[in-house]
């Protein structure tokens, strides 16, 4: 956990008196909603079908039982009892008031929770691996960066008014969890040959109507030099960072045009004239904020206890067990993924009763800690092996112990037309029929590791591009229709998928699915030839034929 | 935003002016009675372009109480009631097609 110091509680709480004052002059007619829009953006304030959403920071996906307990809260008082968990560790609510809108965010300040830069064209929550700190080989916590990124970041007047939104993801891990190539700045944190850690400095990823893969920009650059590259990198985005046409103003555009070779020169000569300034970080600054962190204080503990022993004749709890426990850092211990994908639920909603008793869990098993993954799935970080069987029981009951993490139903998914007013076409329900007819655990693990991520419009908060599967919602006359990609990947593989022939009606979607998945295991070459690398040696072609031979 | 006086008003059918509600983002439609109401039935109906610049052009007028006004497509049905003309236009005025984790 990241304790706060007084300076960011102070800003905390000076940001929703201003923004109580806001909201006060809007509704006595004071501020027009023109006037208005921009500063409730500012604050993760939303207009959607139905009703206003609230988004709220989760920087690096970290959050103590305590203020889960608050968002709780925050949904049952303020909203209709649930909360979405997003791709970017973030949680929305859909359905709040603006009138209450101030209580909601000085309940949730009470507990340094904020939504600032959850919208608007600034820097967004810079989001980290979700199992920073406690991933097996991770070279350092990676979250120590991110948080020098957020404060650095946070209400910078330089990046308060990009030319569209910015978004930054950071992982120490080799396996890239955070999904830094589909971000505006993706950073990966290494050791190089000379033993010295540093930052692999990704740029121009993205998805949305024009997805690209981020490409190095520079292969190695020091934590002490890391605000003053990122810094240069803004400022070359900021001066020619595209502000005319909306579709063409993230900075992925701007490095495909001018190539990253150019680019990368006009950053390093950018760069070049400050590297030596004040954003020179000291170690002292660095030491400041790892000191921040804390770290449970971890027993000696067996890695084969006698309770997992006498539990492993359970076959429920065994195919949890080897589903959504993974290695810790730290023997004795595992991180335990908690599905927010029940069989015919939405994808990422938890109620605030199964938040509240989360937290209790946290507090209970897992040093009172959780974890927000991009998947839109939670994880408790440190929990002993030997508590295993017993929290297993706990988040059974409560409905988030499905074995299907990295499985075919474990779906990421947008709001889509139920919720969003940019959507073209429903994904809540696709991803809940598609979790239906993937219900059967055993078909599921003979398939394998397989994400279908869904978006309601080329907008791509679903991911879709980089879903094993995609499910992109369009229209055609009125009609919800899905296009369909396949070999998609936002690991450190990272693809764009590809489209494999035109749309289909919402009706079909399924079945097209299940063609492509059938296809899959009629063609595989071993039964551990995952669909992504299934799909890498054979192409589309023989699934394009598959779905629409009879079609 | 461009007053709906000087947009561009295309209407294929009969439409309504729809919006949110300022204080707590509910789903409203414009009434003959230059108010607003919560149910699409008490909408007020125009049918050509003139009736709904006219008509947006007055919602838009009040700021204070609704955001985001605009022109939605609706279809009458032979008992005169009125039916939201499009998908996204029934989502909004019957809600989710889901059901909510916490039933109301
Ligand atoms: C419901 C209200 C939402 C609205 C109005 C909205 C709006 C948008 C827009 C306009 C873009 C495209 C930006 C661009 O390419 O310049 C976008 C991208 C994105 N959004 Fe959302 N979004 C919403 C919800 C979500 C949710 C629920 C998630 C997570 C599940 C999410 C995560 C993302 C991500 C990951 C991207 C694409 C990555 C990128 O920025 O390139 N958004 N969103
Ligand atoms: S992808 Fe489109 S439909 Fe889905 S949440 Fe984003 S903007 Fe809305």
């Amino acid at each position: 956990m990241y304790a706060y110091d007084e300076l960011d509680r102070t800003l905390i709480n000076e940001r929703v008196s201003e923004f109580r004052d806001q909201v006060k002059r809007r509704l006595s007619g004071e501020l027009t909603e023109d006037e208005f829009k921009m500063l409730r953006l500012q604050n993760g304030v939303y207009l959607q079908l139905h009703a206003y959403m609230f988004r709220v920071a989760i920087p690096y996906g970290t959050l103590s039982s305590e203020q889960l307990r608050r968002m709780a809260h925050v949904a049952r008082k303020y909203d209709r009892g649930y909360g979405h968990f997003t791709t970017r560790q973030n949680i929305q609510f859909n359905w709040i008031k603006l009138a209450e809108l101030p209580d909601a965010l000085a309940d949730l300040a009470d507990v340094g929770i904020h939504a600032m830069q959850t919208s608007g064209n600034n820097t967004r929550n810079v989001t980290s691996d979700q199992w920073a700190g406690v991933a097996p080989g991770e070279i350092e916590d990676p979250r120590i960066w991110s948080e020098l990124l957020r404060q650095y970041t946070t209400l910078h007047p330089e990046f308060s008014f990009l030319p569209r939104k910015f978004k930054f993801a950071i992982t120490a891990s080799d396996h890239d969890r955070a999904a830094i190539k589909v971000h505006d700045i993706g950073l990966r944190l290494y050791r190089n040959a000379a033993g010295e850690t540093g930052f692999e400095v990704l740029v121009g990823g993205g998805l949305g109507r024009t997805p690209f893969i981020g490409k190095t920009i520079k292969p190695f650059v020091h934590g002490h030099d890391l605000l003053s590259y990122v810094e240069a990198i803004l400022r070359v985005y900021n001066q020619y960072g595209r502000r005319d046409n909306i579709y063409k103003a993230r900075i992925k555009i701007l490095v495909h045009e001018l190539g990253i070779e150019k680019f990368a020169r006009e950053v390093e000569e950018e760069w070049l004239q400050m590297r030596d300034s004040a954003l020179q970080i000291d170690d002292s600054v660095i030491e400041d904020i790892r000191s921040r962190f804390s770290y449970p204080t971890y027993e000696k503990l067996p890695h084969m206890p006698d309770e997992l022993k006498k539990a492993a004749h359970d076959p429920h709890f065994e195919a949890w067990r080897k589903n959504s426990t993974f290695p810790h850092k730290v023997p004795g211990y595992a991180i335990a993924v908690l599905s927010l994908k029940p069989v015919g639920g939405p994808p990422g909603d938890a109620t605030a009763d199964q938040m509240d008793a989360i937290a209790d869990l946290a507090d209970r098993y897992s040093f009172g800690e959780i974890r927000v993954g991009h998947e839109q799935n939670l994880a408790l970080p440190h929990v002993a092996r030997r508590d295993l069987p017993a929290l297993w029981k706990a988040l059974d009951r409560i409905g988030v112990a499905t074995p299907n993490v990295n499985l075919v139903s474990d779906i990421i998914a947008c709001p889509g037309l139920d919720y969003c007013s940019l959507a073209n076409a429903r994904s809540i329900p696709i991803a809940q029929e598609l979790t239906r007819r993937f219900a059967n655990h055993d078909t599921a693990n003979l398939i394998g590791r397989l994400h279908i991520n869904i978006s309601g419009c080329i907008n791509a908060c679903g991911h879709h591009h980089v879903g094993h599967i995609g499910i992109l919602g369009v229209e055609k006359n009125g009609e919800e229709f899905y296009q369909i990609t396949i070999g998609g990947r936002a690991d450190e593989k990272a693809e764009v998928g590809t489209l494999i022939g035109p749309a289909v009606p919402y009706g079909d979607v399924a079945d097209v699915i299940e063609d492509i998945v059938e296809a899959y295991l009629a063609l595989r070459a071993r039964p551990d030839e995952l669909f992504i690398d299934a799909v890498k040696r054979l192409g589309v072609e023989p699934f394009r034929e598959r779905v629409y031979a009879t079609r | 935003m461009t007053s709906p006086l000087q947009q561009k008003i295309k209407i294929s059918g009969p439409s309504v002016i729809t919006a949110n509600r300022t204080w707590d983002g509910i789903v409203i439609w414009r009434t003959a009675a230059k108010g607003w109401s919560a149910e699409l039935s008490d909408a007020a109906i125009v049918r050509t372009a003139d009736e709904a610049r006219a008509l947006l052009a007055e919602s838009v007028a009040d700021d204070v109480g609704a955001i985001g006004a605009y022109i939605a497509p609706v279809e009458i049905r032979d008992s005169g009631k009125i039916k939201p003309g499009n998908l996204r236009e029934h989502i909004r005025s019957a809600g989710v097609t889901i059901d909510l984790p916490v039933p109301a």
